[in-house]
């Protein structure tokens, strides 16, 4: 499956610091919007591989190659002179719209945004042509948001003159003052509920960006050892996985009190993804379904959370912490209370986000979107005077660049993503998780067989190569903002337009 | 510890081959003949499961594909896509949609919640039940053992009226006597159903599964036979106010009447009572522009139970346009409290409930219980496609069910919607269905977010028909 991989000639291109490499797909149909057919008419000529400018057409010998379709911008290239169809002597390519479009995708993650991020983790490069790689359809929040660029205002300076890094710890309390390169960190993803492969892919990508990673509630495998400073621990309700060697491993600590998808019902591995070894990592029995209970069975008030968080500072001194809740009605006391227990950073997760298995009645309607749940708490820890010290992630929903400068827009330092890595490597968002032996795609799966079908080499890759290509896109917003560094963008709502509103 | 109340479960297997809702196009011409067709690699097996019903075309890879699309990725003839199955657009309608309908199947199936992996993937909110989320707490009890049945969640509520207050005589006793009520372990009394091919077997399922789950069927008379008088402890019969007249006998062996809001039911409700004092007297309110009025004035008139009625899809139609059960429930409901009154009656809502969620929101939005007829249909196989309604054959034979297997299939359905329920109420901390009654400020609206949100930031909302598509 990795044999087109191999094959593809080294083309790089340095995007930041982490340098892209072309990673195209596992699978020798890769996906795209458009279908581009060579009927036998074609004499090999070589015409289309000399005008193609998207790398659609190759010569393979002989003959011309199979068209690397996914890459081709189909009818918006009608008008340039390059556009093959019209351009080729024998009439031989004929284009299409890819009719698995229609089964592809949903609402939230249109087709086009998963062919795009498929597109951005092979390329490193924003999607050219008009694919829309901005927003899904899912008709509000993000989706109905759009930046308004003032003009005149646009900075034509070096991308290296930006700055995406944010801090962590805005309390100066001692404390390392760590930043990441971008605003951007992993989200808790259990060993367990992707298999370790992903796992230390994602640890490789965001050591790359000088981000974090999260284990989530599952242990800490020796295999992440060696990114230690990179990776973020999750404390959940079920305390798997808990030592307090892994607390005194890493820089950030995570308090998972709740979690977007499936808020105020806790955590569950189906048994089948019970392996020796998971069960081995949690200290558990194989085969046996792990409930990670909700809440904390310690924590019945704000001072049972400070008790905590002073429990992890105690035994990791120059750790900082994270508090992840859900969005409920009252996030914002939620967020005070964080602060006053003395977390470093509120992690708020929305309720449409979400990688792993959960009941459709909570996914959809349990805990508000995290589009409002930002503006919220944004809004209250000013009023209380306290923004200035505390940093907020949001999470639950961010699917692409644009995501991520709109939640900082409407008042977020930062944002966790987990889906879009996870489209990276090739989710397709069947959905099906927790069927029989897990993920068919590999990436959600313990299971032996299933989870070599991820190469940790080629999903570093492709999450670097996304983030690259974010990284682009939140500099061109930077750019027309006529700003030079992301924190300048907090809490600029007035650089948004809401689509629905007059 | 009483024992714990469980509706009993077993897989209950369609009769027909499901629709899935994309299909599988394989053809042949340009196939490679590989040795290692990809088709034998398929980590569900569902090439090697595949069949065919020629006589109603279907292809049973349609429900037992999961969309994995290694195949298609991988065939080297790309000979294999898959297409959205036109069979699966023709579902039901614009408010009882595919997406509803297969997943109302997999309940009376399996029994089981509905649980999937990578987040949600619908609209950020819509119309009708979708412009509301529940809330949740990051502390609270219970715990999520609760859910597991460590501890318990009550989804228990009363039929029958409260008395404002006690009274006391001089010595200091109590005076009168308390009314009457009846508990029901679920707030799901089963409907009369709207259409569908019925028959014996249908009702007698209805009827079963009604008693087994120690709830209530509303019945109306004229299909009242002598194999219902069986569960008649459990059945509602469904009267006007011409058939209260004649059929004293059926009214006095029963729990609970309904009655057809007439313009004499007002006055005539205390000659009911003193007529049949241990019965309940339900009386069903079609939902419009006075129906807070009505509620209030059957309420002081001594109704028991008002049954508030949308039309199947929720639609309450008026000269003011047409609103959604949700929010002319929320009214009726709101007229009472002002009125003071509220605790005296027992609310029931029905119309376009259609999946578990809309339950808990009726319930938050005012009313005691639900009563659902459509999704009884739904869990019988029932493909919406409303033949019946014009007279011609049902594709999947409603009429002809065993009554065994009907009952199975709606005992799942509402396991599986109860379950659901206990979720909500777990992740709000609530371990009382009837806590959650008219609990607004446990719910999130959308207009209210986005007023408090969004219209500080970007001004006045335009007109609404945008949301949600």
């Amino acid at each position: 499956m990795n044999a087109a991989m191999q094959s593809e000639p080294e083309r790089t291109a340095h995007v930041g610091r982490p340098e892209v490499r072309v990673t195209p797909s596992r699978f020798r149909n890769a996906i795209g919007k458009y279908i581009l057919r060579r009927s036998k008419a074609c004499v090999a000529c070589g015409r289309c591989a000399e005008l193609c400018p998207y790398g659609v057409h190759e010569r393979s010998g002989k003959t011309m190659a199979r068209p690397k379709d996914y890459r081709c911008i189909g009818s918006a290239c009608e008008k340039n002179d390059f556009y093959c169809v019209r351009q080729c002597p024998q009439n031989a390519l004929s284009l299409r719209l890819n009719p698995i479009l229609e089964v592809l995708g949903d609402k939230r993650w249109t087709p086009e945004l998963l062919i795009s991020t498929w597109y951005m983790a092979e390329t490193g490069k924003v999607p050219p042509g008009d694919m829309e790689y901005k927003v899904g359809d899912s008709g509000g929040g993000f989706d109905r948001m759009e930046f308004c660029f003032p003009t005149g205002k646009a900075l034509d300076l070096p991308d290296d003159e930006f700055d995406l890094s944010i801090p962590l710890n805005k309390r100066r309390d001692g404390r390392p003052d760590l930043e990441i390169g971008l605003p951007v960190y992993g989200g808790g993803m259990s060993y367990g509920s992707i298999s370790l492969y992903v796992m230390i892919a994602r640890a490789r990508a965001y050591q790359a960006w000088n981000s974090f990673t999260c284990t989530g509630e599952g242990g800490y495998p020796e295999e992440l050892y060696p990114y230690d400073d990179h990776v973020i621990t999750q404390v959940a309700t079920g305390l798997f996985g808990v030592r307090e060697d892994t607390i005194q491993r890493v820089r950030i600590v995570e308090f998972k009190y709740a979690q977007g998808a499936k808020p105020g019902l806790g955590g569950h591995l189906l048994g089948d993804k019970v392996t020796p070894a998971v069960a081995r990592m949690r200290e558990a029995v194989a085969g046996s379904a792990l409930f990670s209970p909700f809440p904390f069975h310690s924590v019945y008030s704000v001072e049972d959370h400070k008790k905590h968080v002073d429990w992890i500072k105690h035994i990791n001194p120059r750790v900082l912490v994270s508090v992840k809740v859900s969005t409920p009605t009252d996030v914002d006391m939620v967020a005070v209370g964080s602060y006053h227990a003395g977390a470093h950073i509120i992690h708020l997760d929305g309720s449409y986000g979400g990688t792993g298995a959960a009941p459709d009645i909570a996914k959809k309607n349990i805990a508000m979107p995290i589009e409002y749940a930002i503006v919220k708490v944004h809004n209250f820890l000013k009023e209380e005077g306290i923004r200035d010290e505390m940093t907020l992630i949001a999470s639950g929903g961010i699917r692409t660049a644009y995501d991520v400068a709109k939640a900082i827009a409407l008042g977020a330092d930062g944002v966790v993503v987990g889906t879009s890595e996870m489209v990276a490597v090739e989710c397709i968002r069947c959905a099906a998780c927790e069927s029989g032996r897990g993920c068919a795609r590999g990436i959600a799966t313990t299971d032996p067989e299933l989870s070599r079908l991820i190469d940790e080499d080629w999903a570093a890759q492709r999450l670097i190569n996304l983030f690259a290509a974010w990284r682009r896109q939140l500099i061109d917003i930077l750019k027309k903002l006529g700003m030079r560094d992301i924190r300048e963008l907090v809490g600029r709502t007035d650089c948004l337009r809401h689509l629905d509103y007059e | 510890m009483p024992k714990k109340y469980h509706i009993q479960t077993k897989m209950a297997p369609p009769r027909f081959a499901p629709i899935g809702k994309s299909t599988i196009l394989d053809w042949e011409g340009g196939c490679l003949r590989c040795f290692k067709c990809v088709k034998r690699q398929c980590i569900y097996d569902v090439y090697n499961q595949r069949t065919f019903d020629v006589r109603r075309m279907a292809d049973t890879i349609d429900s037992l594909c999961k969309n994995c699309l290694r195949c298609v990725q991988s065939c080297p003839g790309q000979v294999i896509t898959k297409v959205i199955n036109a069979e699966y657009k023709r579902l039901g309608d614009s408010y009882w949609t595919p997406e509803i309908i297969l997943k109302q199947w997999y309940q009376a199936e399996t029994g089981r919640i509905p649980v999937s992996g990578a987040g949600y993937g619908g609209s950020f909110a819509g119309p009708g039940f979708d412009d509301m989320w529940t809330d949740m707490s990051e502390i609270v009890r219970p715990t999520r053992d609760g859910i597991h049945g460590r501890e318990y969640i009550n989804t228990v509520v009363d039929l029958g009226r409260s008395l404002p207050c006690l009274r006391f005589d001089a010595a200091g006793h109590a005076v009168g006597d308390a009314p009457k009520k009846i508990e029901i372990p679920v707030p799901i009394i089963l409907k009369d159903l709207p259409l569908g091919s019925l028959s014996e077997g249908v009702f007698l399922a209805m009827a079963e599964a009604a008693q087994a789950m120690d709830t209530f069927m509303i019945a109306p008379v004229k299909e009242w036979k002598p194999y219902l008088e069986p569960y008649k402890t459990h059945l509602i019969p469904l009267l006007t106010e011409a058939e209260i007249d004649t059929h004293g006998e059926l009214i006095g062996g029963v729990r609970v009447i309904e009655i057809r809001l007439s313009d004499v039911t007002e006055a005539r409700l205390s000659r009911i009572r003193a007529a049949y004092p241990d019965v309940l007297i339900m009386v069903r309110v079609r939902l419009g522009e006075r129906s807070g009025e009505e509620a209030l004035a059957l309420t002081r008139a001594g109704a028991d139970i008002l049954h508030l009625c949308a039309d199947r899809n929720g639609n309450v139609e008026s000269e003011n346009g047409s609103r959604f059960v949700k929010d002319a429930v929320r009214s009726v409901h709101m007229r009472l409290v002002e009125a003071g009154c509220r605790n005296e009656i027992t609310l029931f809502a029905s119309g376009g409930i259609a999946m578990a969620e809309h339950v808990a929101k009726s319930i938050i939005v005012g009313a005691d219980a639900v009563a659902i007829d459509i999704p009884l249909l739904l869990a019988l196989e029932c493909r919406l496609c409303f033949r019946c309604e014009a007279g011609l054959s049902c594709p999947v034979e409603v009429e002809n069910i065993h009554p065994e297997w009907g009952k199975n299939r709606i005992l799942n359905l509402i396991a599986a919607w109860r379950n659901q329920l206990i979720e909500v109420l777990g992740a709000m901390g609530i371990r009382e269905i009837r806590r959650l009654r008219g609990e607004v400020g446990r719910a999130m609206f959308f207009d209210d977010l986005e007023r408090e949100t969004f219209g500080r930031l970007f001004g006045k909302r335009k007109k609404r028909e945008s949301v949600g598509n």
